[in-house]
């Protein structure tokens, strides 16, 4: 089956990253290439978003003007960062994957078609 | 405890035997269709067939054979249009249920963590132990549609989120098997003492519940954990029927007549649970929560239990599974161990997590009568019976008021 798994961020996690020294993230970079690495046979494909105040919404409303806004289509302090798209058996192997994802703190696993 | 009712009884005889044959047949069917929610219907289909005709016909000689053909049959009608499932179940046959039992898998499905916990409970009772959605909506006193809707987005989410149709394996094991267990014990606490019931005791899901951990003890004889939860349950109910008088009201442990215990019945529990003990040397929490139950179970009276080798059963189960509730019941021990001062001491840290629980304040109610502070006891059994729903435990608090 396919599954989307979407990492998304939480403001604690942002700041965490923040502070670290340019060393540490470096490795908190190459954990996140490892990983990848250790499942290219499973990831179909995979996409790394900017960060989230590069964000534009549009709204679209019926038989009116859309409106544009600054900002993600949610306001929240967990945000979407990314997403890899897996091929995988079942739900398990997807939560197998996610289990072993070494950087933000929320993964949300769907199918996908 | 209520005098005997044919009508009843002849209910119970037919839950047993649906349970004993449904969960099988979900197992064959699903493993047959590769479709769970497919074959879960056609079971149901079947098992709601069985209770309305066996009452009147007679349980046949061969139950699982009887649902299977009417499963079958069931099948071949509904799924005209799918004819992948039509050319597989036109091809089956009844034969023997198969030397291996399938119904592990069906458990770890219907407690699968990307589950909700309702949905996991209405699915182990409906798939597992084959009761009716009418049977599952009395036990929990919701409306029938409530649990059907459950079921029917669990189903949902089985086959389109794709959890899969099997054992987990190696690593994941353990921590589903806790899921597993977690789903047993919560209905067995909720049939133990249904907290919003009007029925104080809701006795058939404590029998479903003692049911599936022995089913999962045969399934899983290496787990001790599993044995643990088992010797649980059997050591709660053997001393069932002391824990109403005649007026079903609610009598405490320390004024029960133990007389009335099943003896024989906690000697097994108590051999079951020192054997996984023993065999495997890794405790777990239902292990040593059934070991504080036998120190209960093998007390001749309240007075001479072993309470400080029960707060030392406690500390262990708060170093593996914190919890304020353990803490709490802990604090009770304690009370006996040392003094009521002590206990007193120790819920003092536990107001934040356990405002809103009953137990806390007539725990502390208690406590305070035992120091003769009774104006601050008539208020905490207030505070207790405000939150309480549970009718037994509402009228036990009210005689406290009264007096």
């Amino acid at each position: 089956m396919k599954y989307v798994l979407m990492f998304v961020e939480t403001e604690e996690f942002a700041k965490e990253l923040e502070a670290m020294g340019a060393l540490e993230r470096e490795d908190a970079y190459a954990a996140v290439g490892r990983w990848f690495a250790e499942n290219a046979t499973k990831i179909t494909h995979h996409t790394h978003l900017a960060p989230v105040h590069t964000a534009t919404t549009m709204r679209l409303r019926r038989g009116e003007e859309p409106v544009v806004t600054d900002g993600p289509f949610v306001e929240g302090k967990e945000v979407v960062t990314g997403f890899a798209e897996v091929e995988v058996a079942d739900l398990d192997e997807a939560l197998k994957m996610a289990r072993s994802w070494p950087a933000c703190p929320i993964v949300e696993i769907r199918p996908a078609s | 405890m209520t005098g005997a009712d044919p009508e009843r009884v002849s209910q119970e005889a037919l839950a047993r035997v649906v349970r004993d044959h449904a969960g099988r047949l979900a197992a064959s069917l699903v493993s047959l269709l590769g479709d769970f929610s497919a074959a879960e219907d056609l079971v149901q289909d079947a098992v709601e067939t069985a209770l309305r005709r066996w009452p009147v016909e007679g349980v046949p000689d061969r139950p699982d054979a009887w649902l299977f053909t009417v499963a079958r049959r069931r099948g071949l009608d509904v799924l005209r249009r799918e004819t992948n499932y039509r050319a597989k179940l036109a091809q089956l046959t009844w034969v023997e249920p198969a030397q291996k039992d399938d119904r592990l898998q069906l458990i770890f499905t219907c407690c699968h963590p990307a589950l909700s916990l309702e949905a996991r409970i209405a699915l182990t009772l409906r798939v597992v132990c084959g009761l009716s959605t009418a049977q599952i909506a009395a036990a929990f006193l919701v409306p029938e549609t409530t649990v059907a809707q459950r079921l029917t987005r669990a189903k949902r989410k089985i086959t389109e989120a794709g959890i899969p149709y099997r054992i987990p394996d190696g690593d994941d094991l353990s921590e589903r098997l806790d899921g597993v267990l977690a789903v047993i014990y919560l209905l067995f606490n909720e049939g133990y003492l249904s907290s919003g019931g009007a029925r104080a005791q809701a006795r058939d899901l404590v029998d479903d519940a003692e049911w599936l951990a022995s089913l999962l003890a045969g399934l899983m004889p290496d787990e001790p954990e599993v044995a643990g939860l088992l010797a649980l349950i059997r050591l709660h109910r053997a001393r069932g029927a002391a824990r109403f008088d005649d007026r079903e009201q609610l009598v405490l442990l320390a004024d029960q007549d133990r007389g009335r215990w099943d003896h024989a019945a906690i000697g097994a529990a108590i051999a079951l649970l020192m054997r996984a003990a023993r065999a495997h040397r890794r405790p777990g929490p239902y292990q040593l929560q059934a070991a504080i139950a036998a120190c209960h179970a093998e007390a001749e009276s309240f007075e001479s239990t072993d309470w400080p080798q029960i707060v030392v059963l406690y500390d262990m189960l708060l170093h593996l599974a914190p919890s304020p509730i353990t803490r709490l019941h802990r604090a009770i021990a304690l009370r006996y161990a040392v003094s009521p001062e002590a206990a007193l001491d120790e819920l003092k840290d536990l107001d934040r997590a356990l405002e809103n629980y009953p137990l806390l304040h007539a725990t502390r109610a208690d406590l305070l009568r035992a120091l003769r502070r009774n104006h601050e006891a008539r208020e905490c059994d207030e505070r207790a019976l405000a939150l309480t729903a549970n009718p037994a435990q509402q009228a036990l608090l009210e005689k406290r008021l009264s007096w």
